[in-house]
């Protein structure tokens, strides 16, 4: 099985969500069509070298329907015998898109494949496709179905982290993202966004909210404990009977931000890195997805990293950097207390909460996120996951080569 | 002799009269359903009519619903075979076929309902162009299958979702509420409401004013109200429709799931189609375990002793036109509200007036509550509270035809209370005694004749509870049961009966709920698990919670008295430990704001920090397996007891334990009862399971030889069950 090594990393900023964001008159095939003009451009590839694109994209439909992968090769000016795939794996879309090419190359059914994701969550809305996983009765009772966050103020219940610790971890990812910004951290890797006319419509992520401060986050509501008093708090409290209430403690401010943007990563066999004349970054050493119970809901991180870590025969304290979506923060509290994670090796650049979360593109994005700070601080390994809906997690480790 | 006659009219237009033959009431029968479709067919291919009324020949009701044994016996019982299966399916969706052909005939179809359209009487309605309601709010409108464990099966769960919304539809359908004709108005289920005579006027008018002969469904660009389950609109009503049958389910209702499923999957689909899908979720229903527990216990057992069917035939029926109540602390006074409310004169004796008095108000303040609501006027409170006289005068009950004894529980001040009423009474007049833990032939000993002395143990709050354990002490005879029965119907009451025994059935079952629940604790699972399990089993409180409810120095009380009763057969239980702590610790439950909660003054409970000192978790926490688990303890061990309790002579007829345990402490409604619950999984398969469990936590859930014997003879305490026959 051929080794599978990452090339280049490219992301666009990322836009708020809304009507006045910056990216709102980009559409999504843009988006996309930029990210994989941009890693075309600057590796000067010939992309009829490219075997595959994967891209994560967790609305596929309207504008992002129709495997936009597809669609944006072709409209990037790829070569046409360039094949595209758009998949969903919910939040770890992207990481998976990315996971997926690099298996395709380990399979030998590529030789270069790319590897990414898009979501304008501002112009597709987050959970517009529909799904029998919450409307089916047979889908929702057997999953106890309950949105998202009411699972994430659960981990919170179970696990011991109240409004103040996730308040404060929501403070951190900030100031880490302002700071990562300041110091120039992500310029590897973002590629400003362009209009027709050539002139930058965002060239930052424009999500993140610096001043933020525990006082400032203590003023929002909960975001959860409307719809959980009135629906879904009996329904997950069902499957855990042994808590007693929910104690609603995720808001907009320690949850991630709702954002438009892009990413794609380029893969390739050592051979056909050097046919391209491309210097390899880093080497994908492990893959993995898993299931876990689906009320919760987001407690696969953890689960997925345990399974990928014993595959490959480490721990946890052989990884230098670990990246988890900031989907919410108790997320990433838990992940750190069950497996002893320091907090300094954790998110060292902020992450969703400060900036947001594209939700098919998130997964590369914050791959290359974490192997420029390999780079940039001179470390060996990285674990890339992110929680993932109805009960799962994907994780990657990529080590310097 | 038909149940439907068509009329054909001099005017163009016919009507379909639905008259049951020999029976007091319209039911919808298979037989039925092919005179209507041919009738329906005659009806389309005359030309000369252009317009259809339906109408009942029934003053009682439009209709009533479906035969619902005929149904059973038809396809209760899943068959054996694919083919046997498609055959019961065929056979149920004959409503839906005949009912959809009626719809589709072309001539425009009006129901005019003076009375009750329930069930498939209602769905029947709907299946026309056109219902008009006499303006009478004494009329039921509604669905109530899902109260008796069904769905509706007729196109109710279609047509009711396409007429209304699935919002509105869902919580309908759910509870089973019937609706005066006013709100059915208002919610559109029927078209119009007009003075009591008028609806055959109207509905001629709506045919001669062109009413048209299609349902919305059937137009082009029809739109459900509120939009289909991937609509913008219509999806979070969805999404939060899954979430209202899940937490009212709980996983333990089928049809409750099912009513869900037919709106979400019907709600996609041409109705045809959405019909196919409801005949599929009611066979499915229908053949569910949990359906026929709850059609026998809920629909036959229940209105059988409400109407106290089983009373001793040859005794004259007694007519309680005065009735003494002493004692008027709660029970008593609630008593005498209930039987004022009911027409009959009531002495409400206690030691002074001042207390007598007290009493009364009780009633007066639940009349008010009446009259707030808007329920009752001033002038029927007023002629409710004029039937009950307070007073501390012995003498005063010389009118009495019963007197019901319900002053502090100890043997000797009951006793007295009775020899005082017994010298101013009639000779020969029974003497009831309210009690929930004395034996009642040794309070008999106090009556002038032991023959007319019976126990009646009400439940608290007496004018909410309809439950009334009749107990029979060692020489009750057939005219004191039979005249108790009487009095209990008169009052509107359910009586069961039973043999005086420690605790009697009600509490001495009962008990072993809360009783598990205090093992669970002493096992070291959480609180807060064990309490979620009663209630995911389907109780209405968990076993903790309860016991503080019913106060925990009571629990103590009937332990006390259960060392007295076994003697050294009494062998101590870990739950008495708990109790024992409890009550040493003064934590007799909410009474005092303290038990295993603590309870501020609005009400508002939080657990009690010392539970995990005393208990320490050490349990599992709440895993589906766990849970499973726990939920089986808490009803096994219940279902063990009452078991027991017919093993052992203290009751006599299944229908009673699985009544009684219903409407006397909030047994779950989907088991049909603790018996039912044995019969629904199986004798062979409980005694199994119960086997299991003795062995894992002990003797207490080792079954009765009785019922061990029923296994082994393959054997179960309601014999075939319904629908066997069809299936044999």
């Amino acid at each position: 099985m051929p080794d599978v090594f990452i090339y280049d990393t490219v992301r666009t900023p990322r836009g708020k969500g809304r009507k006045d964001g910056s990216l709102h008159t980009v559409t999504a095939l843009e988006l996309a069509t930029q990210t994989l003009a941009a890693i075309r451009d600057r590796n000067g590839l010939d992309t009829g070298a490219i075997d595959d694109v994967v891209m994560g994209c967790v609305a596929p439909l309207g504008e992002q329907g129709s495997d936009i992968a597809r669609i944006a090769v072709l409209n990037a000016g790829y070569a046409e015998s360039v094949a595209g795939l758009q998949v969903s794996r919910f939040c770890a879309s992207g990481l998976e898109a990315c996971n997926i090419a690099a298996a395709k190359i380990m399979s030998g059914e590529a030789e270069a494949a790319i590897g990414g994701g898009v979501e304008s969550m501002s112009r597709v809305a987050m959970g517009s496709d529909g799904g029998a996983w919450y409307a089916d009765p047979n889908a929702a009772f057997k999953t106890y179905y309950a949105p998202q966050g009411i699972g994430a103020d659960l981990i919170g219940n179970l696990y011991g982290f109240d409004r103040t610790d996730v308040d404060n971890y929501a403070v951190q990812s900030q100031q880490r993202a302002a700071k990562a910004w300041s110091e120039g951290r992500f310029a590897k890797s973002v590629v400003p966004v362009k209009d027709n006319l050539g002139l930058t419509l965002l060239d930052h992520d424009e999500h993140m909210r610096p001043q933020t401060t525990l006082q400032s986050l203590g003023a929002l509501k909960p975001a959860f404990a409307d719809v959980g008093e009135k629906w879904f708090d009996p329904i997950i409290l069902q499957r855990y009977p042994e808590v007693d209430k929910i104690d609603h403690i995720h808001h907009a401010g320690n949850s991630s931000g709702i954002v438009d943007g892009a990413a794609a990563v380029l893969f390739a066999t050592k051979e056909m890195g050097e046919a391209l004349g491309l210097k390899p970054r880093a080497r994908i050493k492990g893959m993995a997805s898993i299931g876990s119970e689906p009320s919760i809901m987001l407690t696969g991180p953890e689960l997925v990293t345990r399974k990928l870590l014993d595959r490959l025969g480490m721990e946890a304290g052989d990884i230098d950097l670990y990246e988890l979506n900031e989907a919410f923060a108790s997320v990433v509290l838990r992940m750190m207390q069950a497996l002893d994670i320091d907090p300094d090796i954790m998110n060292v650049n902020g992450g969703a909460i400060a900036m947001g979360h594209p939700l098919g593109a998130t997964g590369a994005m914050i791959l290359g996120t974490v192997l420029d700070e390999l780079e940039r601080s001179d470390q060996e390994t990285a674990l890339i996951t992110l929680c993932v809906g109805a009960g799962m997690g994907t994780a990657t480790v990529i080590e310097r080569v | 002799m038909n149940d439907f006659t068509l009329d054909r009219g001099a005017d163009g237009i016919a009507t379909i009269r639905f008259d049951a033959t020999g029976r007091t009431m319209n039911t919808l029968t298979s037989q039925g359903w092919d005179e209507l479709s041919a009738i329906i067919d005659a009806v389309r291919q005359d030309e000369t009519i252009r317009g259809v009324l339906l109408i009942s020949g029934k003053s009682n009701a439009f209709c009533a619903g479906a035969d619902l044994d005929e149904m059973l016996d038809a396809a209760g019982t899943t068959p054996a075979s694919a083919g046997g299966q498609r055959a019961v399916v065929e056979r149920m969706g004959k409503a839906n076929r005949v009912a959809r052909a009626l719809e589709t005939c072309g001539k425009p179809v009006a129901a005019t309902i003076a009375g009750h359209a329930l069930g498939g009487g209602l769905e029947l309605a709907l299946a026309c162009h056109f219902r008009v309601v006499a303006e009478d709010s004494r009329i039921k409108l509604g669905l109530p299958e899902a109260t008796i464990g069904l769905l509706p099966g007729g196109g109710g769960t279609q047509r009711l979702l396409r007429l209304v919304g699935a919002a509105r539809a869902l919580p309908l359908l759910l509870e089973g509420r019937a609706l005066p004709p006013a709100e059915a108005l208002e919610m559109g289920i029927v078209n119009a409401v007009v003075p009591s005579g008028e609806e055959e006027r109207v509905a001629r008018a709506w045919i001669a004013g062109g009413g048209e002969a299609v349902a919305p469904w059937d137009k082009p660009h029809f739109a459900l109200p509120g939009g289909t389950p991937y609509s913008r609109d219509g999806n979070p009503v969805f999404i939060q429709s899954a979430a209202i049958a899940a937490r009212r389910s709980q996983g333990n209702y089928p049809a409750i799931g099912n009513i869900a499923r037919c709106l979400y999957e019907g709600a996609q689909l041409p109705i045809d189609r959405a019909l196919e899908i409801e005949t599929r979720y009611f066979v499915e229903t229908l053949q569910s375990p949990q359906s026929k527990a709850m059609i026998r216990t809920l629909f036959h057992s229940q209105p059988a002793l409400s109407k106290a069917l089983d009373r001793p035939a040859g005794v004259p029926r007694a007519q309680h036109k005065t009735v003494g109540v002493l004692g008027a602390g709660m029970m008593g006074a609630g008593i005498a509200f209930v039987q004022a409310e009911a027409g009959i004169d009531t002495i409400l004796l206690d030691t002074s007036l001042e207390a007598a008095e007290n009493g009364k108000a009780y009633s007066r303040s639940v009349l008010n509550r009446r009259i707030k609501k808007g329920t009752m006027s001033e002038a029927q409170a007023e002629a409710i509270l004029a039937r009950i006289l307070p007073s501390a005068d012995y003498a005063d009950l010389a009118p009495c035809d019963l007197v019901v004894e319900t002053v502090f529980e100890d043997r000797d001040i009951k006793g007295e209370a009775t020899r005082r009423a017994a010298e101013h009474v009639r000779d020969g007049i029974l003497f009831a005694s309210n009690t929930s833990t004395l034996p009642i032939s040794g309070l008999a000993a106090a009556a002038p004749d032991a023959r007319r002395f019976i126990g009646m143990h009400f439940h608290s709050p007496v004018d909410r509870m309809e439950l009334v354990e009749v107990v029979l002490g060692e020489h009750t005879d057939d005219t004191a049961l039979a005249h108790a029965l009487d009095y209990v119907k008169a009052i509107r009451k359910t009586a069961i009966v039973v043999h005086d025994s420690p605790f009697f059935y009600t509490s001495r079952t009962f008990d072993t709920y809360i009783r598990e629940g205090m093992e669970m604790l002493a096992d070291g699972y959480a609180p807060t698990l064990i309490d979620a399990a009663g209630k995911l089993a389907g109780m209405p409180r968990g076993p903790l919670e309860l016991t503080d409810d019913v106060a925990i120095d009571l629990v103590h009380r009937i332990a006390e008295q259960r060392k007295i009763s076994l003697g050294k057969a009494a062998a101590r239980r870990r739950s008495d430990d708990v109790v024992d702590l409890m009550v040493h610790e003064g934590r007799y439950g909410r009474k005092n704001g303290k038990g295993f909660y603590d309870y501020a003054a609005d009400g508002s409970k939080t657990l009690w920090q010392g539970l995990a000192s005393h208990w320490p978790v050490s349990g599992a926490t709440g895993t589906p397996e766990v849970v499973e688990t726990l939920k089986r303890r808490l009803l096994y061990r219940q279902a063990i007891e009452a078991a027991r309790c017919l093993a052992e002579g203290v009751l006599t007829d299944p229908r009673h334990a699985d009544v009684g345990a219903i409407l006397g402490w909030g047994f779950p409604r989907w088991t049909g009862g603790p018996i039912s619950l044995i019969d629904q999984i199986g004798a062979v398969e409980f005694v199994a399971r119960c086997e299991d469990l003795a062995r894992q936590f002990g003797e207490r859930f080792s079954p009765p030889d009785a019922l061990r014997a029923m296994a082994a003879d393959g054997l179960s305490y309601y014999g075939n069950p319904p629908g066997h026959r069809a299936a044999a």
